[in-house]
């Protein structure tokens, strides 16, 4: 009776250091809405200061992107797996070389 | 002209050429083919040793690095013998010793605005082994422009992403999933955040093995498919990408059609020559230690690292933790921050001072440059 947060490794400091969160069922804005209440860090990472999702990050329901879905409405049935994904690199910090 | 294969080719490619989904065919294709690697370090080694392997004719790298002793324990091209050699030398010599039939050509530069196309346009395939955003949206705004396949790969810790974006073949581009690089410091790098040496292996071989079917005309690629691997659990997972038809390069209208200035647009400014009043060098900081009044230490690395080495009588709190902890710092008292280079101290002091800390300094250079100017018997790493 459960839907799956799965953090990625970049993001899972601010979440308690948790790699999947259970939340009960619900449509995906209200999932994350309560998963940054639980972890206001988190929020951080994921909204700018206006309340938007930073554009670096991107959120999947089961294998789609809710951009071509129904957005932070996309529903998310049970059993179902919710994907943060952000831009990762890898590699060099410019400043310590 | 129909490439034809060396009696020495044939026995060396026989494992190929008995594959009956690859054959002669598939083998003259590598042979006619040719693969420009951006990057030879964790995930070009391993692309660059099995491309050379597999036989693709001609194999171009990019890399202005010299070979570090801590590149070693991932970047397997390399070699204890090749530390302080170019890293396209290094790879160069591993290349021709593994299959001395590949044109290696190597550059010894970055990639630019300037220089991108150039590089680029004598290559059927477009790698992206590199290590920072600048470069990633350069290399992907150049091969769309193009109209040439870029086989991404990415990795940290213990994730990797892979790809392949060709919007000729109707998939997206590297914009299409990420339209804008995160703010400079907000995603840490290895050097910051560690990585799993076996992980670009993994990523880098995931990516020569899209390369060769690309070249060879097999199989179903990765366009439209980002491949997400984690290690830790060994699990894979797919997620489906779509082009997006508003993309500013490869969408129906591109607004970009040519190469702009990338580290301006991931918001990466020079760095100021000038010493701030806000930062202090090692030295000072061990002259100002030894006085009567010395300062307070603070530490902002991770737990892992303050075991490996850290200056006496510091106290610890991880960066990130900084912000819910600030109650525990006494305004009224002269501190330093330090990490393992400057870099979280950096932002540990700028975010100190935003809540109110007026005495604090940065300690420069932080642990590598302490060793370095003050005491080598605190390990660098």
């Amino acid at each position: 009776m459960a839907v799956t947060i799965s953090i990625p490794t970049a993001l899972r400091q601010y979440a308690g250091n948790n790699a999947g969160i259970d939340l009960a069922s619900g449509p995906v804005g209200q999932l994350l809405a309560s998963l940054v209440e639980q972890h206001p860090q988190l929020g951080k990472q994921l909204y700018n200061e206006q309340g938007q999702l930073r554009s670096f990050v991107n959120i999947y329901v089961g294998d789609e992107d809710i951009r071509y879905l129904q957005g932070v409405e996309t529903p998310v049935p049970d059993g179902e797996t919710v994907s943060i994904i952000p831009a990762i690199a890898g590699g060099r910090d410019k400043m310590t070389r | 002209m129909v490439t034809n294969l060396s009696n020495e080719e044939i026995r060396r490619y026989s494992r190929h050429l008995i594959l009956p989904e690859f054959g002669m065919e598939g083998q003259r294709r590598l042979k006619e083919g040719s693969v420009l690697l951006i990057g030879a370090g964790g995930l070009g080694s391993p692309l660059a040793l099995y491309l050379a392997a597999a036989g693709v004719g001609h194999i171009g790298l990019v890399d202005f690095d010299v070979v570090d002793e801590s590149n070693l324990q991932r970047q397997i091209a390399h070699g204890t013998s090749t530390i302080g050699v170019r890293k396209t030398e290094s790879a160069r010599r591993r290349l021709n010793d593994l299959n001395p039939n590949v044109e290696v050509t190597t550059y010894e530069e970055q990639v630019t605005s300037e220089n991108a196309f150039e590089l680029m346009r004598p290559y059927d395939v477009i790698v992206d082994g590199t290590d920072n955003f600048p470069t990633r949206y350069l290399t992907n705004d150049a091969s769309v422009m193009l109209g040439k396949p870029n086989v991404y790969g990415s990795i940290f810790r213990f994730e990797g992403q892979a790809t392949v974006f060709y919007p000729k073949e109707g998939g997206p581009c590297y914009r299409c999933l990420y339209p804008e690089p995160p703010p400079p410091g907000l995603v840490p790098s290895c050097a910051e955040g560690g990585v799993l040496g076996v992980l670009p292996g993994v990523i880098g071989t995931i990516q020569a093995t899209e390369a060769i079917k690309l070249l060879a005309g097999i199989g179903e690629t990765l366009v439209s498919r980002l491949m997400l691997y984690d290690a830790l659990s060994m699990r894979f997972r797919e997620l489906k990408l779509r082009r997006n038809p508003d993309c500013p390069v490869c969408g129906d209208h591109p607004t970009v059609t040519e190469l702009i200035d990338y580290d301006h647009f991931c918001g990466i400014t020079p760095e100021p020559a000038t010493f701030t009043s806000y930062e202090i060098t090692p030295v000072e900081v061990n002259t100002w230690l030894h006085s009567d009044d010395p300062p307070f230490l603070l530490d902002v690395r991770e737990p892992n690292e303050w075991e490996i080495g850290h200056l006496p009588d510091a106290t610890r709190i991880s960066v990130n933790e900084l912000q819910g902890r600030l109650n525990e710092l006494d305004t009224a008292r002269e501190m330093v921050v330090y990490c393992r280079s400057g870099v979280r101290s950096g932002r540990a002091v700028d975010m100190l001072r935003a809540a109110g800390f007026r005495k604090v300094k940065n300690m420069t250079g932080g642990i590598l440059r302490w060793s370095d100017d003050v005491d080598a018997s605190i390990p660098k790493y």
